[in-house]
């Protein structure tokens, strides 16, 4: 098996490493899908997936899954329910992790799934929130996983479907009565950046390997903030490798 | 009853129609063509996600209004009839009313509890609250006020002629949609006595006095997945997200797939069933309903 790693991996990778053994994680489709099951068979073996079909479960499936609703995930579900069933967790608090999709995200981590442009006649119409506004209101932390590119990294989103830390202000989650704390960190193709506790903007966490902070500024629309600290992101280990391509699509 | 037989009687011109309320499995494919084919007219379309389905009924001129978390298509993501009709009212303009999965699903219980809307806790810092008539901020909560379709249409795996509908694996707001509507229409993989079905009354997914029509019909949720019987037919998906990026490109589709297809049965004729059919056995153990 080949050690060189396309970007899509690199981001898939760093999404794992962000599922902490044991958690309760809401897990979406696509990417995470993936990340759920690299997390699930190397460092976090007691980790359970929810999935907002209505589904709960622990092992990964073992095949590829278009969507969370294919036969593969529902096999060996440690519990198939309503949907409404698995949102009352999450209204609890119960929800450690979330995984959010998105065309556009800004300095304060907030995400437009919705209209580029005026709603009334967009120049864009995105096809909505899905299940994101309510993870991204209601999961203790979430991340988001994008291509990194200007037109996607914008100084503010023109519409908040999913409301990260809102104006950057401090505690302005806490101020509006949004139940969970928010993002932790943004994962593109280049980079990490993450949060400071109590919100506020991002900031440059590591790059990855083989891309520098240049190129992070050049596809970024705002002056991004760097940590004093920032490193090169850790690159995929054999073992991750190996769970992403055995999940890829034939 | 024939699907054409069943949409002829229970859906109008200008109807409520929740559609799509597994989310991605158990989607009533069959159904949206029917109404393609009868072309039904100014249609609001109820559901969370729904796969390509409520792109398909919007690039065919069909619907006047979208109530849902989502509309696009699960492979590539942007909605290309969606996305023609919100920005250049092509084939037509069409208003609509965005929700979160929860809230589409909270407007749901709302009208099957028949209150006028339920508080929740999600939407509190998005600007959907602004775009949504009937979703505003109370003291810190978000009333979401009760959707009522005039029908709901599910795919389920078996029914009996009486309407009694056993569905597994996950159910999305097939619940809340199916008790919050007028009438409810069954489409089924298999059609079976109803012993079968009422020896198991925990898996009847809504009361009988709902529904008003079961349809026969076997691959009727393609390529969207049925545990047990069907995979998910991912090169078809595919196609359709490919083929519908231009106008022409979908009206092809749409005539090959759709207007030029009598019913489900010669549809599922073109479809590469081998492909995608499931064949192994994985039973769930009896429960004991005895009584004495």
């Amino acid at each position: 098996m080949s050690d060189a790693f396309t970007a899509q991996e690199m981001m898939i990778a760093v999404a794992a490493r962000e599922i902490r053994d044991r958690e309760l994680v809401f897990v979406g489709m696509r990417l995470p899908i993936v990340a759920y099951a690299v997390a699930r068979n190397t460092h976090a073996p007691n980790a359970r997936g929810l999935f907002e079909v209505g589904l709960m479960r622990d092992q990964a499936a073992t095949s590829y899954l278009g969507t969370m609703g294919d036969p593969p995930n529902v096999a060996g579900a440690l519990w198939a329910t309503r949907m409404s069933n698995v949102m009352a967790l999450m209204a609890q608090g119960a929800v450690d992790l979330g995984f959010i999709g998105g065309a556009e995200v800004d300095r304060y981590g907030n995400l437009n799934t919705s209209y580029v442009g005026p709603p009334e006649r967009p120049r864009v119409k995105l096809p909505g929130s899905g299940g994101g506004a309510d993870i991204a209101i209601l999961s203790r932390r979430w991340v988001t996983l994008m291509t990194h590119e200007r037109r996607r990294l914008v100084e503010r989103v023109s519409f908040v479907t999913s409301p990260g830390h809102g104006d950057g202000t401090p505690d302005w989650r806490r101020r509006h009565g949004l139940l969970g704390g928010g993002p932790s960190a943004i994962i593109t193709t280049l980079c990490v950046f993450r949060f400071p506790s109590g919100g506020g903007e991002a900031y440059v966490d590591s790059v990855h390997p083989g891309h520098t902070l240049a190129e992070v500024r050049e596809a970024t629309s705002w002056e991004v903030k760097i940590d004093a600290d920032v490193r090169e992101t850790p690159p995929p280990t054999k073992a991750e490798l190996k769970e992403i391509r055995a999940r890829s699509q034939a | 009853m024939t699907m054409a037989q069943a949409i002829d009687a229970f859906v109008a011109d200008g109807a409520s129609v929740a559609l799509g309320t597994g989310l991605e499995p158990l989607i009533p494919f069959a159904a949206g063509h029917e109404l393609i084919r009868q072309r039904r007219q100014d249609l609001e379309l109820v559901g969370p996600i729904s796969d390509s389905l409520f792109d398909e009924l919007i690039g065919a001129g069909c619907v006047r209004r979208i109530t849902a978390a989502w509309v696009g298509n699960v492979s590539e993501g942007l909605g290309h009839c969606y996305r023609r009709s919100a920005e250049q009212g092509v084939p037509r303009s069409i208003e609509i009313h965005d929700h979160t999965n929860f809230s589409i699903s909270m407007a749901l219980w709302a009208a099957a509890w028949n209150v006028p809307y339920l508080p929740a806790r999600t939407l509190l810092g998005s600007d959907i609250l602004g775009t949504n008539p009937n979703i505003r901020e109370v003291d810190g909560l978000v009333h979401i006020s009760a959707v009522r379709p005039d029908v709901t249409i599910l795919h389920v795996q078996r029914c009996d002629a009486q309407g009694r509908a056993h569905a597994w694996g996950p159910l999305g707001i097939s619940e809340e949609a199916g008790l919050a509507a007028e009438r409810v229409i069954i489409a089924c993989e298999e059609l079976v006595d109803a012993a079968v079905t009422l020896s198991d009354p925990n898996r009847i997914v809504l009361p009988e006095t709902k529904v008003v029509a079961v349809v026969h019909e076997p691959g009727g949720a393609h390529p969207s997945p049925v545990q047990g019987f069907w995979k998910r037919d991912h090169v078809l998906d595919n196609a359709y997200a490919a083929e519908s990026r231009t106008r022409e490109g979908y009206e092809a589709w749409l005539k090959r797939w759709v207007l030029d297809v009598p019913d489900r049965q010669a549809y599922m004729t073109m479809v590469d069933v081998d492909s995608i059919r499931i064949t192994g056995n994985r039973p769930s153990e009896p429960v004991n309903f005895a009584d004495e």
